[in-house]
């Protein structure tokens, strides 16, 4: 394995077990600070059980998370010193404002933690709510960094260094909202799944009622963010047509730059023919949602250089597969709406709660697709159109033993965080025992 | 020069405020280790209760310095994540197991079978912890970093495997525990747990006297002129001769610890560890981190250009205006509060 691919692998794999960290610790603090809002209003004691249980998981996430996180940025060090050296002063900045935001994050954690005795109720309530806007800040504050490898702004490139720097217009460069939109709502999306398809798991085995009061609060928001998801999506892509053209090509497998270009469902490219074999094709469709125009012109790889292209089939694949999962998810959301409405019946008995189930991990697949949509389909460059990954990449032997490093450590902490999980749903189920009689 | 200074202040005063707090809790972990016979129960109640609302803020601190160095200082964070990638490395691996244990012990109510696996991985965590961030500590100032080697165990080995740079680890183990039997004599509710705690407060300030002098012995037998240019310097000499001052009112506010709560001895034990920290800092200043050819990196030639830094401080000023109230809240409520309910 060479240096370069294997300083890849590593930082895919940390990113990707980050990214997973990271998006629980964003929502979870929503769900809890609406369990507990419930609770307040109305003083079942289930909501204040659920609301510890949730915040437990809150605060293993955050410890897991941060740290993964402190990981990365020595991992881009180690990896990438010719990134780090340029990038550090243009795009630190979001990074510092963070820095903030996670420590306010941490100081509302401790005390919404231990504050139950302590606090004002509201105060209390309160505290957990920041928990939440910080979590969700500071993820915003990151992806304001990566968005800026995707559209660089705030310096002049001159000969190899950067001079002219302005890291507020790199912070506020044009792809970090939409970016930054995009994974939050992606982040409610898979979360809320994966805790209402845990916990519909649970009721369905245990038939306690305080599950269903879990999956209802935890569904909720997934199906609010799986609705809002394709038009956030939509403008997304409509910004990667506008700035990272090749990408978009990658992403659509589309070679011949073409007027009102077809939008592919499946389909194999075939890099020599400069073919899909085996696609289904919607014509105007592709022209249309890049541009908003059914004629208008969509560029194609064929364009650009062979050796500035991403590889296509990954990114297709990728971004095939999130847009299948989107959809996916958005119909059950569209499903469980209704249910939720005319039919909660069906939120205990036949196939709704055994579709949750399997919806557990359709979120964190798709964030994980479309993160490698990104990142994948910016190659060969970690800066769009300035700096190429191999140009940045450590010249020191070695990779492929932190690569190995990292890749235990990540394992390890899953198989930790898995295994505290655990303990957790067996107190909180002898707890609901020891309620009931 | 001043907004480099300035935020030379502000990374300071996080590593400062990272060792104080941070280093605290680390060292209730490190005290774990030395229980002792009696109130094996009472003891870990102690450093649990003590810990638990504020440990993850005081982590930050760190995350804190770190993105300084990140923006501000970019080929010294780039240096240091290269060559000290293994001692940075066993540093997080450190802070997972310790926050994971931790937070396990605490909330592993199902049932006990875990609980001393989660002690021990709580107190040897805190150990390894602080010991590497000793040895990192000690690789930026020994100079056997070479910026330009290719070799594995040149680049990544050899700028921190060394006799000094283990006796580092050694004392940054012994402040830390020096630390939280300070503090947590102040947090004691009775008095024969107070009573273990100054006991472990006196054992602590002898081993920290021991290890530090290994230090300097080290130092020279390494060849580097770190007892020299450590009195040459008149304020790391200041800090020497005011801490060895301050240790005798710290005894004796230990001895009248026995009678009841005070704050003196927390203040003293404070200021002491703050000194060390600084007379370490003069010693350092204005160079980061030190080559294997004398040369190094210096803070003010080395900083981000002035945009950069004017955002930076920009960054760090509103931060600190977020942060302060929200932390003085913190401690209001989990430490003062306790405080005054004890009285």
């Amino acid at each position: 394995m060479d240096n370069l691919f294997a300083a890849r692998s590593q930082m895919a794999l940390s990113l990707g077990f980050h990214i997973i960290f990271a998006s629980i610790g964003m929502a979870m603090p929503f769900f809890m600070a609406a369990s507990h809002w419930i609770f307040l209003k109305h003083k079942d004691p289930d909501y204040r059980r659920l609301t510890q249980a949730w915040s437990k998981g809150v605060a293993i996430f955050f410890a897991v998370g941060a740290v993964s996180g402190t990981a990365l940025s020595f991992e881009l060090g180690l990896l990438f010193p010719g990134f780090m050296k340029h990038a550090g002063p243009i795009i630190g900045m979001p990074f510092s404002w963070e820095g903030t935001a996670f420590f306010l994050e941490a100081i509302a954690l401790g005390l919404f933690l231990y504050g139950w005795d302590r606090l004002k109720p509201w105060v209390h309530w309160g505290s957990g709510l920041v928990v939440g806007i910080s979590g969700v800040a500071s993820a915003f504050f990151v992806i304001c960094a990566n968005a800026w490898m995707n559209s660089p702004a705030g310096f002049d490139w001159n000969g190899g260094n950067p001079i002219n720097i302005d890291p507020w217009a790199a912070m506020f460069n044009d792809a970090a909202f939409l970016q930054g939109l995009h994974m939050t709502v992606a982040a409610f999306q898979a979360v809320g799944f994966a805790v209402a398809g845990l916990h519909s798991w649970l009721g369905l085995r245990t038939r306690h009622a305080f599950h269903l009061k879990a999956v209802k609060i935890a569904f909720t928001f997934a199906a609010v963010a799986s609705l809002v998801q394709p038009i956030v999506g939509d403008f997304a892509a409509k910004s990667v047509a506008r700035r990272q053209p090749i990408k978009l090509a990658a992403m659509e497998s589309l070679f011949e730059t073409t007027k009102s270009a077809p939008l592919l469902i499946g389909g194999i490219p075939d890099l020599e023919t400069g073919r899909n074999r085996f696609a289904i094709e919607l014509p105007g469709m592709l022209s249309f949602l890049a541009f908003g125009k059914f004629d208008a012109e969509v560029k194609g790889l064929n364009d650009f250089p062979r050796e500035h292209w991403p590889p296509v089939a990954v990114v297709h694949y990728a971004f095939q597969l999130m847009v299948a999962l989107g959809s996916l998810m958005a119909l059950l959301s569209v499903a469980g709406l209704f249910f939720l409405w005319k039919r909660p019946e069906q939120f205990t008995r036949g196939w709704f709660p055994k579709a949750l189930v399997g919806a557990i991990p359709l979120g964190f697949i798709a964030i994980e697709a479309g993160w490698t949509v990104t990142e994948v389909g910016r190659q060969p460059w970690i800066i769009y159109n300035v700096l190429k990954t191999a140009d940045a990449v450590t010249p020191r032997p070695g990779v492929v033993y932190t690569l190995a490093l990292y890749a235990f450590l990540y394992l390890f902490l899953t198989a930790v965080v898995t295994f505290l999980m655990w303990r957790q749903t067996l107190s909180l189920h002898r707890e609901l025992r020891e309620g009931e009689t | 020069m001043i907004l480099i200074t300035s935020i030379i202040a502000f990374l300071g005063v996080a590593l400062l405020f990272y060792v104080l707090f941070a280093g605290a809790d680390f060292g209730g972990g490190i005290l774990e280790l030395f229980l002792g016979k009696n109130l094996r129960k009472e003891q870990r109640a102690l450093v649990t209760r003590a810990m638990a609302p504020v440990w993850e803020a005081n982590h930050v601190w760190l995350v804190l310095a770190i993105v300084i160095l990140f923006m501000g200082f970019p080929s010294i964070y780039t240096t240091m994540s290269v060559s000290l990638h293994l001692p940075l490395m066993a540093v997080l691996v450190g802070i997972v197991f310790r926050g994971c244990a931790f937070t396990f012990r605490h909330y592993d109510t199902y049932g006990k079978e875990f609980f001393s696996l989660y002690s021990r991985a709580f107190a040897l965590s805190s150990v390894w912890t602080s010991f590497f961030l000793g040895v990192l500590g000690g690789a930026m100032i020994f100079g056997r970093i070479d910026p330009r080697t290719l070799g594995f165990a040149e680049s990544y080995v050899a700028p921190w495997l060394n006799l000094f740079c283990l006796a580092m680890g050694l004392f940054t183990v012994c402040l830390f525990a020096f630390l939280a039997a300070v503090f947590l004599t102040g947090e004691a509710d009775t008095r024969e747990l107070r009573a273990v705690f100054r006991r472990k407060a006196a054992l602590a300030n002898g081993a920290l006297i021991v290890t530090g002098a290994l230090v300097f012995a080290f130092a020279e037998w390494g060849g580097h002129p770190l007892t020299k240019e450590f009195f040459a310097s008149p304020l790391s000499l200041t800090c020497f001769v005011t801490a060895s001052i301050l240790w005798f009112p710290f005894w004796r506010s230990l001895r009248r610890e026995g009678r009841g709560p005070t704050l003196s001895v927390r203040v003293i034990g404070v200021a002491i560890v703050a000194l060390v920290l600084f007379g370490w800092y003069a010693v350092q200043f204005p160079v980061a981190v030190r080559f294997a050819d004398g040369t190094g990196l210096n803070f003010y030639t080395e900083a981000a250009p002035g945009p950069t830094l004017n955002a930076l401080l920009v960054a760090l000023i509103a931060g600190t205006l977020l942060i302060f109230p929200a932390l003085g809240y913190l401690f209001k409520v989990f430490k003062w509060e306790t405080l005054e309910q004890k009285r």
